[in-house]
């Protein structure tokens, strides 16, 4: 069989980011999925593979190196480098995060590989690997491969539900790798605290906010929504820039694309842009009021009315449903 | 000091953007193309620099087809001092190694401090450009910062990723991505478009960046199997809040199983 590698985000304190579960699915597919994990020596392994065997690795390399944390990227470079060398895999999985592109870009020049990135779905077909995309917003669908070389495949976070059967106690090979040359150094770091809410990215709903809601204050009542539909928080770039709730919550074009079995859009235009993020979901909800906004041609339910009337009536017949 | 500028044409998001769907790429003639507004950023961010020291020089480089020269006129007319365009019709529908190799060779030799670019295109959306070429060129690279600063010999800025808000920092030569948190761009002024015309573009093919690009380029390359156009969504009509509309609604997410 053939060894798919997974890349592991971490979380701050450590841990298999969200992602991880995903990955290792994806990868139990195409080969055996091994996972493999840059730390900074002394880190605790034995739990940190234990983790990863739940999710799925088959096996785990733990690549030690003095720069993880404090260094961008380029010791996880070295750590798949080095796993690469020695399992000779044939296809390397990694989420599409901010630190996990880096990673990718930098190890597809490093070991000759090519790149496909934000894939949605990935399947094996005969021994190549078939990468799914999907472009301006989900209005094109691609499949694409790589030829010539090891192909480096970026997972858009979200989008894949398969899931590997866990694995009682990994087998974990411990590897030490070097960084060379000019760094970019992280100086100081303060961690995401955890909202308590579910990942936009992955949440099966999502509440989002635009400028009608008017001030951050008032923004409240998305949160509101969201936490009695026990769902993520969603901004348009509007709200976002008006400083309403945090870039972390876009949604759009040059934001975070959602998926979600329900997006509620909340004093939400619809520009094209933000239509390109959310026009996937299986149902929309749109509340605005002004009824030639563009944001009704994608809703399954819209209510051409005020957010502060409408909302405030809906959460309490939620209420009254429990 | 000098500062090269990464600026991309893509068509414009206000527009339906069209794929030919027998090769998967863009269908250049269907929408208006536009500078990509996170590289005007990214121009911007290198032109406050250079307000505060005039010694800074900057040069646009654009990698694209003919009419990308129009990217170049832009951001020449928005301040840029010079521009380099990439043109080359074995280009077209380059994946991001050959862009990265090409784009890389362009910058080996051209005597950058500091390479500024968007942390990814409206039309791509990879991200994964700027460290490419950081790993090509053997520079540290500073990704996806919605806060730039030049100290001394290093460059500075913050970087917010899903997991945690950093300051990061790197020695100069480096490359830097930026997010949409950074300033908007200025607009030209009519000095600025009437100078435009004055200031020195180059023009380079493949064969002018040898050999330099057969250093950079490698075998392995994505291509594009399939390419389907997904039915578009229609919405229903909406209804007007005539006081019960949020109840309406509760009853709706109640019946599609929602709540
Ligand atoms: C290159 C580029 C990238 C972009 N990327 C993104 C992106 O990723 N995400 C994104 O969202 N945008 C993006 N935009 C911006 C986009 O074009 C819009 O400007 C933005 O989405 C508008 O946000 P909005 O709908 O909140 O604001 P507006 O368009 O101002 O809409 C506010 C809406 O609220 C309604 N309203 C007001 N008061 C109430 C009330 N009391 N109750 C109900 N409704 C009310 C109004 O009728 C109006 O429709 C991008 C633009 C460009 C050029």
């Amino acid at each position: 069989m053939t060894t798919a590698l997974v890349h592991i985000d971490l979380t701050a304190d450590g841990a298999p980011a969200d992602s991880t579960a995903a990955l290792l699915g994806a990868a139990a597919a195409l080969g055996e999925p091994v996972a493999v994990v840059a730390v900074a020596p002394g880190t605790d392994t034995s739990t940190l593979a234990s983790a990863l065997g739940r999710l799925g690795a088959a096996r785990v390399v733990v690549a030690e190196a003095t720069e993880v944390g404090s260094v961008i990227a380029t010791p996880q470079v070295s750590a798949l480098a080095a796993a690469i060398d020695r399992e000779q895999p044939s296809v390397v999985l990694l989420a599409h995060s901010i630190e996990s592109r880096d990673v990718a870009g930098r190890l597809a020049v490093r070991v000759g590989g090519a790149l496909a990135w934000d894939a949605v779905d990935v399947a094996a077909d005969g021994d190549r690997v078939v990468a799914t995309h999907s472009l301006f917003g989900g209005a094109y669908a691609t499949t694409s491969m790589v030829e010539g070389g090891l192909p480096i495949i970026t997972v858009r976070q979200g989008s894949i539900d398969a899931r590997a059967a866990a694995v009682a106690s990994p087998a974990v090979e411990m590897l030490s790798v070097e960084v060379t040359g000019a760094v970019a150094t992280v100086e100081s770091s303060t961690p995401v605290r955890p909202s308590g809410r579910p990942e936009l990215r992955t949440a099966k709903v999502v509440v989002a906010g635009g400028r009608g809601l008017g001030s951050p204050e008032r923004f409240a009542l998305v949160e509101q929504l969201a936490d009695a539909l026990g769902g993520a928080v969603g901004a348009s770039r509007a709200a976002v820039d008006a400083g309403y709730i945090a870039p972390a919550a876009q949604v759009g074009q040059t934001g975070t694309t959602v998926a979600p079995d329900l997006y509620i859009a909340l004093g939400i235009s619809g520009a094209i842009q933000h239509k390109a993020g959310m026009q996937t979901a299986k149902t929309i909800v749109a509340i605005n009021t002004d009824a030639s906004a563009p944001i009704f041609e994608v809703a399954d339910f819209g209510i051409v009315g005020d957010v502060f009337q409408v909302v405030p009536q809906l959460l309490s017949a939620l209420e009254s449903r429990r | 000091m000098r500062i090269i500028v990464l600026i991309k044409h893509v068509p414009d998001t206000w527009e339906e953007r069209v794929l030919d769907p027998t090769t998967g790429r863009l269908d250049r003639s269907a929408s208006e193309r536009v500078v990509d507004e996170i590289t005007e950023r990214a121009l911007e961010a290198a032109l406050a620099l250079k307000d505060r020291d005039k010694s800074i020089e900057v040069v646009a480089l654009t990698m694209g087809p003919g009419e990308s020269s129009g990217a170049i006129k832009k951001a020449l007319s928005m301040g840029a001092d010079a521009g380099i365009h990439l043109v080359d019709d074995a280009l077209a529908g380059a994946d991001a190694m050959t862009t990265s190799a090409t784009l890389a060779a362009a910058l080996r030799d051209a005597g950058a401090d500091l390479i500024i670019a968007g942390n990814e295109s409206t039309d791509g959306r990879g991200g994964v450009i700027p460290a490419m070429i950081a790993e090509h060129l053997g520079l540290p690279a500073l990704t996806f910062v919605s806060e730039l600063a030049i100290d001394g010999d290093r460059v500075r800025g913050e970087r917010a990723t899903e997991t945690a808000t950093s300051i990061v920092s790197a020695p100069l030569p480096a490359i830097v991505s930026i997010t949409e948190g950074m300033p908007e761009p200025r607009f030209p002024s009519f000095k600025g478009i009437m100078g435009a015309k004055k200031k020195p573009v180059a023009s380079h093919s493949l064969a002018d960046l040898e050999p330099a690009l057969a250093g950079s380029r490698q075998g392995a390359s994505s291509i594009v199997l399939t390419c389907e156009q997904r039915p578009g969504r229609t919405g229903a009509e909406p209804i007007v809040d005539e006081g019960d509309a949020g109840t309406q609604l509760a009853a709706f997410l109640a019946q599609q199983r929602l709540v």
